[in-house]
């Protein structure tokens, strides 16, 4: 079934992934040496080293939490792509990430806690359920209005950018709601705003990892119906596909990937967007068999990559990770443009 | 390989209304269709842009829901078909375009075969036979190897057809394929066509603009008269009830007749 491209490929990406992961335990504001952090992984080196507390406790987790995000969002990109037949779809620009805000904004201003560096920290694991729940609600109900208008409008572009308006008034409201409600909160909502995956603690990791492997299951068990949803909804009926519970459950799992993101590293742009594309231009496919793996894979190696890459200032800063994600994603969207202004852009 | 033929046609209607419900109103757009399509027959449904041609196709494969009336596959009604099932009697191309990024054109053909395969969308050695005598079937096998996205018009839908072939149904309806071809492309899609209801005893609905190619080709001709009704016949019958009707209506042309249905249609 896989041609020897995909499978060298794939390879190829999974020894990639494994680079990025490592090195990302490696760089940060003091680089530590391969050894080093292969000692404090394998638990060699002495708990109260602290080279070896810094790795486990901040770089390890910090890097998983990257991964998983990097893949969820790569993953609901490419679900949403196919969906909506639009190579420019993507969590971000459908206004998911900013119902997610929404949905956050709520419970951490209605609840009067989250004061702590990530806007989120300090509410504890039901904190967190509370919040990802209310964050998946949000990004549900901004994906079921934006479908609503959808279906009543056809033409893709339209619909992108009215995705992009509902986010950008859902977004303003948050900031709103935000600023009346304690002048401080503001600076702690921007530093939210700019992502990071470094929020991400062991212990809320226990919750992080499980719903985006959930989510990524999701997307991983429709490839069949993904492939055939390539033709167009219509065709896809003909050939037997069951297309409104596929819809809803595509939709739930992309809605499900991006909103857990957000809740957890604050909203993340252009990762999405620009990573099916370069999985497509990698392995020369559109089968979603191979495309959801590739997926994995390349936005865990992209969301790994950006996050070393804002450390590498190194004790001078950090990068905000939206920064180097615009930097990285830009020039991927801006070709789809100039594609899709020749009409070959397809998902 | 084909389903044996039965008995039944392999689609029959029974006053069939077909249109678009809104909350207050029912509108429709043909209505009285009775009609019959036969195993071996290519059947071209002719009539004006907007006379409801596509919205009679997309009816009879449940893409949208009839108004009133009885649709039957080989005996069964329409409506008690679940969607495999559905998926394995009849094959459709559309008008639509479909513009896939990179895919081989055989890959395109393998989607066919969804009603058939497993879970993850595995490939029996029967279902790559079926995928092979589709593609063979439609004239397509100097295409399977290419990218979907660069082959032409004509050759897209080509492969298109070859897809609803690799569903092995028993009914092909087609909405306008020669629609962005040229000249060349259509002649060739009609042969193929042709070729198919002859040889494979499919029975084939294809809609078209292309009165004379239709009327030489098809065994059987159903027009779309002025009162929103189908007259079905030989397409010499076609011929003769089409000319009584407008001679009687007293209406300039077929075309005339039929925008102005539109605008009435619009205005409600």
């Amino acid at each position: 079934m896989s041609s020897s491209r995909e499978i060298t490929v794939l390879s190829g990406l999974v020894v990639l992934l494994a680079a990025a992961f490592l090195a990302s335990l490696i760089l940060g504001s003091t680089s530590v040496p391969l050894r080093q952090v292969l000692d404090a992984l394998t638990g060699v080196s002495n708990g109260t080293d602290p080279v070896a507390i810094v790795v486990r406790t901040i770089r390890l987790p910090r890097a998983l939490t990257a991964l998983f995000a990097g893949a969820a969002l790569g993953v609901a990109a490419l679900q949403m792509q196919t969906l909506f037949r639009n190579p420019l779809a993507d969590p971000f620009v459908l206004g998911i990430s900013a119902g997610a805000s929404f949905g956050v904004a709520l419970v951490v201003l209605g609840s009067g806690l989250g004061a702590t560096a990530g806007f989120t920290g300090a509410l504890g694991l039901r904190g967190d359920a509370a919040i990802t729940a209310a964050a998946v609600a949000g990004a549900l109900a901004v994906l079921g209005l934006v479908t609503l208008v959808a279906a009543r409008v056809g033409n893709p572009a339209t619909v992108l950018i009215l995705g992009l308006m509902f986010g950008y008034a859902v977004s303003a409201l948050v900031t709103v709601l935000v600023a009346f409600s304690q002048p401080e909160r503001l600076q702690q909502w921007a530093q939210w705003g700019f992502g990071s995956f470094s929020g991400v603690t062991w212990q809320r990791l226990r919750l992080f990892a499980p719903l985006t492997i959930v989510g990524l299951l999701m997307a991983a068990v429709a490839t069949k119906q993904l492939n055939a949803l390539l033709l167009g909804e219509h065709y896809a009926r003909s050939m037997g596909v069951a297309v409104r519970p596929v819809r809803m459950m595509t939709m739930t799992g992309a809605s499900l990937l991006g909103a857990v993101v957000t809740a957890f590293c604050g909203p993340i742009a252009f990762l999405g967007i620009a990573v099916p594309h370069i999985c497509r231009g990698l392995l020369g496919t559109s089968d979603h068999r191979v495309l959801v793996p590739a997926a994995v894979l390349i936005g865990g190696i992209a969301a790994l990559a950006a996050q070393t890459l804002a450390l590498l200032p190194g004790a001078t800063g950090v990068l905000p990770l939206n920064a180097v994600m615009a930097l990285l994603g830009a020039p991927v969207v801006v070709v789809v443009l100039l594609r899709a202004r020749r009409g070959t852009a397809a998902v | 390989m084909r389903p044996s033929p039965t008995t039944a046609p392999a689609l029959q209607t029974r006053n069939l209304a077909v249109g678009y419900r809104t909350r207050r109103a029912r509108c429709a757009v043909l209505e009285r269709v009775s009609v019959t399509a036969r195993a071996g027959e290519l059947v071209c449904l002719l009539g004006a842009n907007g006379s409801g041609k596509s919205t009679l196709l997309r009816t009879l494969v449940r893409l949208q829901p009839a108004l009133e009336g009885d649709i039957e596959l080989g005996g069964v009604a329409l409506t008690a078909i679940t969607h495999i099932e559905l998926a394995r009697r009849v094959g459709v191309v559309l008008t639509e375009r479909v513009l896939v990024d990179t895919l081989p054109a055989a890959r395109i053909v393998e989607l066919g075969r969804y009603a058939y395969s497993g879970w993850w969308g595995r490939l029996t050695e029967g279902d790559r036979q079926a995928v092979q005598w589709a593609i063979e079937a439609a004239g397509a096998r100097h295409l399977a190897g290419r990218d979907f996205s660069r082959l032409s018009d004509g050759e897209r839908q080509r492969v298109m057809i070859a897809r609803a072939l690799a569903q092995e149904p028993s009914l092909l309806v087609l909405d306008e394929p020669t629609a962005f071809l040229d000249v060349t492309a259509r002649a060739e899609v009609w042969a193929l066509l042709r070729q198919l209801a002859t040889e494979r005893r499919l029975a084939i609905v294809v809609s078209s603009h292309d009165v004379e190619v239709a009327l030489a080709m098809a065994d059987v001709v159903w027009v779309i008269m002025p009162d929103r009704a189908i007259a079905a016949g030989t397409p010499e019958e076609a011929l003769v009830a089409v000319e009584r009707t407008f001679r009687l209506a007293g209406r300039g042309s077929f075309e005339r007749t039929d925008q102005h249905e539109k605008h009435q249609h619009d205005a409600r």
